[in-house]
């Protein structure tokens, strides 16, 4: 009985010490990936290519959902908000929600799983049919061609998806509340640019959207040149990057706020 | 001849943790040589081709390429090294991200600051003396394993490097792709005054086309000399190796305890 308890103690210890070990080569892996970023900022379109990549071709599944989420939002204010006759308030209610919460969140979830696990896939992709040892072999470093670019290109995407995804999020809101209930068009948008502050509401915003897309980002591509050169490895290293960057997200997002807005108004 | 060797082996040891895979190697290689390294799977070939692209580090001994002992290069030393050596990966390694041209014009890119329209003619030339030149926009997907091969290979003679490793370049090829990649080894070689060195376990077709074979048996050169030499060599183990007999010094099966005594019949017939 003691064995077992020592051999339990003693597996537990050693994935403690697993993960610090892995948590400190991400986070080298990091630095690196920062400072080998000169070459694909010196040959910006390096970072253009993947901007289309991660970016563009992520618009569809962001605006759709945004869409979705905004008539949603118009359509739960305005059955909670009629009840106390404050239906005009609707607008301000999904304005703040998209650009304060679901913008970011929902954008960066989505992003996550889109954009993020076909970082992973490729990058682990390319380590496993020994793209990048070739490139490393011709001198080239994979981190500053390969890694640092994709980097960048998911950390400028990030902020401007979570925009259109806001803005078409209001639309859809509008499109609900407005064009199908028969909301008061005057009230919905002069109420929502009464109640929006731009330092308060949009900055705050954009800048959980930064953080999501630098950490989306990071994980994607350490998880890829990570990955064991298998089939198992790159799915697993997928899966990884979706679960680990969701979460990342949730909890980045709550510590954000909590500094961001304290009950203040 | 000793003072024109591009790569000098000398004592060369290398283990993975307490495994030894490659256990005290001297090799001499020449310029305008093929040399073919073959050696059963496992033996250490791949090995020593990572060491000589400076990869790995040896546990002791040492390579020396054009004079410089690899592994005492610092970082930015051997990327500059590493500019006149190229390696074609068992099967291609392309980018898949990239059309065949700009899989070719990727180094000129990278290391040179050529104009655009020279890049395009040297990447057609390149293409040119692998026969692809009409297959220069197409995708590595589209590609057929041959065809990638040789896309590889106009890749890695891209800047003309004076030394091309290649891993298993015969593997999984059809009859005639095969004797094509294998001329072709033989041609650029001669044509660019570089060394080639061939990792295969395709005797028959390396023996063919290459100056000199070496044999890697358990981490040491089991055997060496010219394709004339080899095939008329009697030691056992070459001789295995060349006709690809299965009775040999290279048994067929893997060590273990007596075969009676895993099936407890030891006793039985007492």
């Amino acid at each position: 009985m003691p064995r077992r308890i020592v051999i339990g103690i003693r597996g537990v210890g050693h994935r403690v010490i697993d993960s610090i070990w892995r948590l400190g080569y991400a986070s080298r892996f990091f630095l690196l990936t920062i400072l080998k970023s000169g070459t694909g900022l010196r040959r910006f379109r390096l970072i253009i290519r993947e901007v289309y990549f991660t970016g563009v071709l992520s618009l569809i599944i962001i605006l759709v959902s945004g869409l979705f989420v905004g008539m949603v939002l118009g359509l739960q204010g305005y059955e909670t908000l009629q009840r106390y006759g404050a239906e005009s308030a609707v607008g301000t209610m999904v304005a703040l929600s998209l650009l304060r919460e679901l913008g970011p969140v929902v954008a960066a979830l989505l992003f996550a799983s889109r954009a993020g696990s076909a970082i992973t896939a490729e990058i682990g992709l390319m380590k496993a049919t020994e793209q990048l040892a070739a490139m490393e072999l011709m001198a080239v470093d994979p981190i500053a061609r390969v890694v640092a670019p994709r980097f960048w290109a998911g950390v400028i995407s990030m902020p401007l998806l979570a925009a259109l995804f806001s803005a078409i999020g209001v639309f859809g809101g509008y499109l609900v509340a407005v064009v199908l209930i028969g909301v008061d068009e005057g009230s919905f948008w002069s109420q929502m640019q009464d109640a929006v502050d731009f330092r308060y509401d949009i900055v705050n915003g954009v800048i959980k959207t930064c953080v999501f897309g630098v950490a989306v980002t990071a994980i994607a591509v350490f998880e890829g040149y990570d990955a064991s050169p298998t089939a198992e490895g790159v799915s697993g290293a997928t899966t990884r990057t979706v679960v680990t960057s969701s979460l990342a997200i949730l909890g980045l997002d709550f510590v954000l706020t909590s500094f961001m807005f304290r009950g203040m108004s | 001849m000793a003072l024109d060797a591009l790569i000098e082996i000398r004592e060369l040891n290398f283990s993975y943790g307490e495994r030894p895979i490659l256990k005290g190697v001297n090799m001499d290689m020449h310029r305008g040589q093929v040399i073919a390294i073959m050696g059963g799977s496992g033996s250490g070939k791949t090995t020593l081709l990572r060491l000589i692209g400076g990869a790995v580090r040896p546990s002791s001994g040492y390579v020396k390429l054009e004079g410089d002992i690899v592994h005492k290069l610092t970082r930015d030393e051997l990327f500059l090294i590493r500019r006149k050596m190229s390696m074609l990966f068992q099967f291609g390694a392309l980018f898949t991200d990239l059309s065949v041209f700009d899989n070719v014009a990727f180094q000129m890119r990278e290391h040179t600051d050529l104009p655009e329209p020279m890049i395009r003619d040297l990447v057609l030339m390149k293409l040119q003396a692998v026969g692809l030149r009409g297959a220069h926009d197409l995708m590595p997907a589209q590609l057929s394993g041959g065809m990638a091969r040789r896309v590889a290979l106009a890749r890695s003679i891209a800047l003309d490097p004076v030394l091309i490793m290649y891993d298993e370049p015969f593997t999984g090829l059809d009859p005639i792709s095969l004797t094509v990649i294998g001329n072709l080894i033989r041609r650029l070689t001669d044509a660019l005054g570089m060394t080639s060195i061939v990792v295969t376990h395709d005797v028959q077709e390396s023996l063919k086309i290459v100056d000199y074979v070496y044999f890697i048996a358990d981490g040491v050169i089991a055997a060496h000399g010219t394709p004339a030499e080899v095939r008329e060599s009697v030691a056992p183990f070459v001789h295995q190796f060349v006709h690809g007999e299965e009775d040999g010094p290279v048994t067929f099966h893997y060590p273990t305890q007596a075969y009676a005594r895993d099936l407890r019949l030891e006793n039985s017939f007492a």
